[in-house]
């Protein structure tokens, strides 16, 4: 369960950069090689967030593969695992991307000066 | 039109669906705030302090971590008895409760500091720097950090370590690398201790390194065997991967520097 502080260090990063401000959607990158595991996360999210100015805030992650090559028979195809082998057998892949563990975006309520 | 959820009035009612347990609903406000941060950023940047810190002092520390029951604290127990006399030695101890191993690191002779990690289930890099500050080290030594036994968490944390180790026993099965794949795709070294256990065993130990070697080419495997055994039983002595256990650190302690640690998988 590292989700628990994974997701309570995403709400620290976002109230870090944002305050009081209160925030109603925060757009979230896991990769499917990161380790993290988003349904946990989306477990925790109301947990860790009650409270602080992302309390009630949609949760939406994307969750990209990687892209593997296999260095013997050139093939390309989705890495969505740490481990990846290739179609012909062998393990010698290049893999790139899908280890993202990333705060994207989040949504704020517009200000008074803003939403007038 | 919002360029977030496609909702067209941004005075409108909210459209996206929060994940919320109290149903409350979320929206969109249209005023979208891009952070692209890394998640453990902080954690990071914490790593990466203790890191120049232990540097400065030439003090290598080594992250010990495996699944609860590998053997970490019997290798360090007798890792501090066999090296206390020749380099300057200190165990940072981690757990969720309990200051059990702390006691028997103690025993050794060697300054140790426990954290307690509470409902934790891993160390983080702030909790390493507290604890180092508390422990001092002596420059050209070497700080064993006992992580919370876990193969799946710890993988993920940096904490400014200079080199890290994983244990897996015999008694596990030779899958545990195919199971866990994060935590030895990122390991300096494995130790695959218990072997003295293999005759009593169906577990294939040329297998399990080979897993090993699959997922990290890179990893030294070493073969650990008779740990909990007092020092001077025949035969059991020389025990050939502990003697190889000590050079690879002995090698690594004359240089801490010189081996900067992979990427961790989840960093950007």
């Amino acid at each position: 369960m590292h989700e628990l502080a994974i997701t309570q260090s995403v709400v620290d990063a976002v109230v870090e950069r944002t305050g009081p401000a209160r925030v109603t959607a925060v757009r979230l990158v896991i990769g499917r090689r990161s380790g993290v595991v988003p349904e946990s996360v989306r477990f925790c999210f109301d947990l860790v967030t009650a409270g602080t100015p992302l309390a009630g805030a949609a949760l939406m992650i994307d969750e990209p593969a990687g892209r593997a090559r296999c260095r013997r028979c050139a093939a390309e195809f989705v890495a969505d695992d740490v481990l990846v082998l290739c179609g012909c057998g062998c393990a010698d892949v290049a893999v790139d991307g899908g280890d993202d563990l990333r705060i994207a975006s989040v949504s704020l309520v517009p200000t008074a000066a803003e939403a007038s | 039109m919002c360029e977030t959820c496609g909702c067209d009035d941004p005075a409108a009612a909210p459209r996206l669906t929060s994940f919320s347990a109290d149903g409350e609903a979320a929206g969109c406000s249209g005023r979208e705030l891009l952070l692209e941060q890394r998640v453990l950023a902080k954690n990071d940047e914490q790593a990466e302090q203790t890191r120049q810190w232990l540097a400065a002092r030439s003090v290598l520390a080594v992250n010990l971590m495996s699944s609860p029951g590998s053997g970490k604290t019997t290798l360090l127990e007798r890792t501090v008895r066999d090296l206390a006399g020749r380099w300057p030695l200190a165990v940072v101890e981690g757990d969720q409760e309990s200051v059990r191993d702390a006691e028997r690191i103690r025993a050794g002779g060697v300054p140790v500091v426990q954290v307690n990690t509470g409902r934790g289930c891993h160390l983080d890099a702030d909790m390493v720097d507290r604890a180092l500050r508390v422990l001092d080290p002596p420059a050209d030594g070497v700080v064993f950090v006992e992580n919370v036994g876990n193969l799946v968490c710890p993988a993920l944390f940096d904490l400014g370590e200079g080199v890290r180790v994983v244990l897996t026993s015999v008694t596990e099965g030779e899958d545990k690398p195919l199971k866990y794949p994060h935590m030895f795709a990122q390991a300096d070294l494995v130790l695959l201790t218990k072997c003295d256990l293999v005759p009593f065993l169906a577990v294939d130990v040329d297998r399990c390194i080979g897993l090993i070697r699959r997922i990290n080419p890179a990893a030294d495997v070493f073969t650990l065997a008779g740990l909990h055994l007092p020092a001077g039983v025949p035969g059991t002595e020389p025990e050939p991967g502990l003697a190889a256990w000590y050079a690879w650190l002995d090698a690594r302690r004359r240089r801490p520097d010189a081996r900067p640690r992979a990427a961790v998988a989840g960093r950007v």
